[in-house]
């Protein structure tokens, strides 16, 4: 499955936050696209989700907005 | 085999927690991470707003060092929760408006209320005795181990030994001769232990974990609780409130000044909830109007406006103003004389 979060307008950590609490509703394998507009998401999710056993598949950025891809790891 | 013990580690980003969870983490405990996020909290967001600071790291700390402890880390938003804490602490303020032994309480009450809901054993946190006035002080270290209902279940690795013994101790799940015994406001020992665990590079935060420690913040906080006339805040102030030049020229309303780029645009999502102005007929910072301003206090404010932008020496200066519903107007106007703004104008 895969979910979209809209962490737009946020500051840092607001959108790790939201990353964190949508991934305890899904399942291992599971994907959630994060879009953001503050880019210091560019670091905190990518190392959120190595501390947690989660994995980035993407990374993107178009018009100053932020769109990362993860899947919620074995132990998600 | 005995049972593997688990303890939940308050995780600010700064040196002492990464100091004290390691300690534990090296006693085959298992540790996990949980961190606080009120709002108020120096955080790497706060130096990617600003030009002059794109080339500090923009890494939140307390996932760095979870990461270089190579444990989980929990972050938890107690945005609403921590207003009674900073509105009504029971202990009062610290110099400025910091309430930093109910904080501590509180963050370890909910670090408990945490580790009773995981069954984890016991909570560490990287206090030091004699390290801050009041919340690290050797008669507050027992209110915090109380009121937050930790009691013995709360350890201090780095200062342990040289306070009463706690449940871990006592049950040998962690070896008492193996913790230290720091306490006052230097900082050598903890350096000494950093580089005797090969641990270089690490944040060290020049006054307290967050915004409410720095006295021209608090002085802006206590600004905004005088113009509205009670004591109240809600995200969006506190952040506003990190940024631009604040200056109120009449109680009712005050203008909130991009400094540079990065803050420009950091203001420009805040656009729809706030009148907003920036000079049109040349380049100049984009400015939030907070309060009730009158069509007197615009003029003013536009006055203001082309004041702070490349046109302050020009005769004219077009100003276009939005209001709340998106109506767009503009006012010509001669900038108002930077040495003619009163110092106390400034926030
Ligand atoms: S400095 Fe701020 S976060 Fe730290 S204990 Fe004091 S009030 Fe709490």
């Amino acid at each position: 499955m895969r979910q979209q979060l809209d962490a737009r307008n946020m500051l840092c950590p607001m959108p790790v936050i939201r990353t964190q609490n949508t991934v305890e509703t899904l399942l291992p394998g599971d994907e959630l696209e994060i879009y953001c507009t503050d880019h210091g998401a560019l670091n905190d999710i990518p190392a959120w989700c190595r501390i947690n056993g989660h994995e980035v598949l993407d990374k993107s950025e178009h018009n100053g907005e932020v769109i990362i891809t993860i899947r919620v790891g074995a132990n998600g | 085999m005995s049972q593997q013990r688990k303890a939940v580690s308050l995780i600010s980003g700064g040196l002492d927690s990464l100091l004290a969870t390691r300690l534990i983490l090296d006693q085959g405990i298992h540790v996990e991470g949980i961190n606080f996020f009120t709002g108020f909290c120096v955080e790497g967001h706060t130096h990617a707003i600003r030009n002059k600071d794109k080339n500090k790291p923009k890494r939140n700390n307390a996932l760095w060092v979870a990461e270089q402890l190579g444990i989980k880390l929990h972050i938890i938003d107690i945005i609403e929760e921590y207003k009674d804490i900073v509105l009504n602490p029971k202990h009062g303020y610290g110099a400025n408006l910091n309430p930093c032994l109910d904080c501590k309480g509180f963050m370890v009450r909910k670090a408990r209320e945490w580790m009773e809901a995981r069954s984890f054993d016991f909570i560490i946190t990287g206090e030091v005795v004699g390290q801050r006035p009041k919340s690290q002080r050797r008669d507050t270290m027992p209110v915090i181990a109380k009121e937050s209902g930790a009691n013995d279940r709360l350890l201090r690795p780095l200062c342990a030994k040289s306070l009463p013994e706690t449940l871990p101790e006592k049950e040998g799940w962690v070896d008492r001769g193996k913790l230290k015994d720091f306490s006052g406001r230097n900082r050598k020992p903890q350096m000494a232990l950093a580089a005797e665990l090969g641990l270089t590079d690490y944040a060290q935060p020049a006054g307290g974990c967050c915004f409410l420690t720095d006295e021209s913040y608090s002085h802006k906080l206590a600004d905004l609780w005088a113009a509205r006339g009670q004591r109240d805040y809600d995200l969006d102030d506190i952040m506003l409130l990190k940024v631009g030049r604040h200056i109120r020229p009449r109680p009712n309303f005050k203008l909130i000044v991009g400094r540079d780029n990065g803050e420009n645009n950091f203001l420009k999502g805040y656009r729809n909830r706030f009148i907003h102005m920036h000079a049109s007929s040349h380049t100049g910072p984009l400015v939030l109007l907070d309060g009730t301003p009158d069509s007197d206090d615009i003029q003013l404010a536009a006055e203001l406006t082309a004041r702070f932008g490349k046109g302050k020496e020009a005769e004219q200066v077009t100003v276009t103003i939005h209001d709340k519903s998106g109506n767009e107007k503009q006012l010509s106007v001669n900038p108002f004389k930077a040495e003619l703004i009163p110092g106390n104008w400034y926030v």
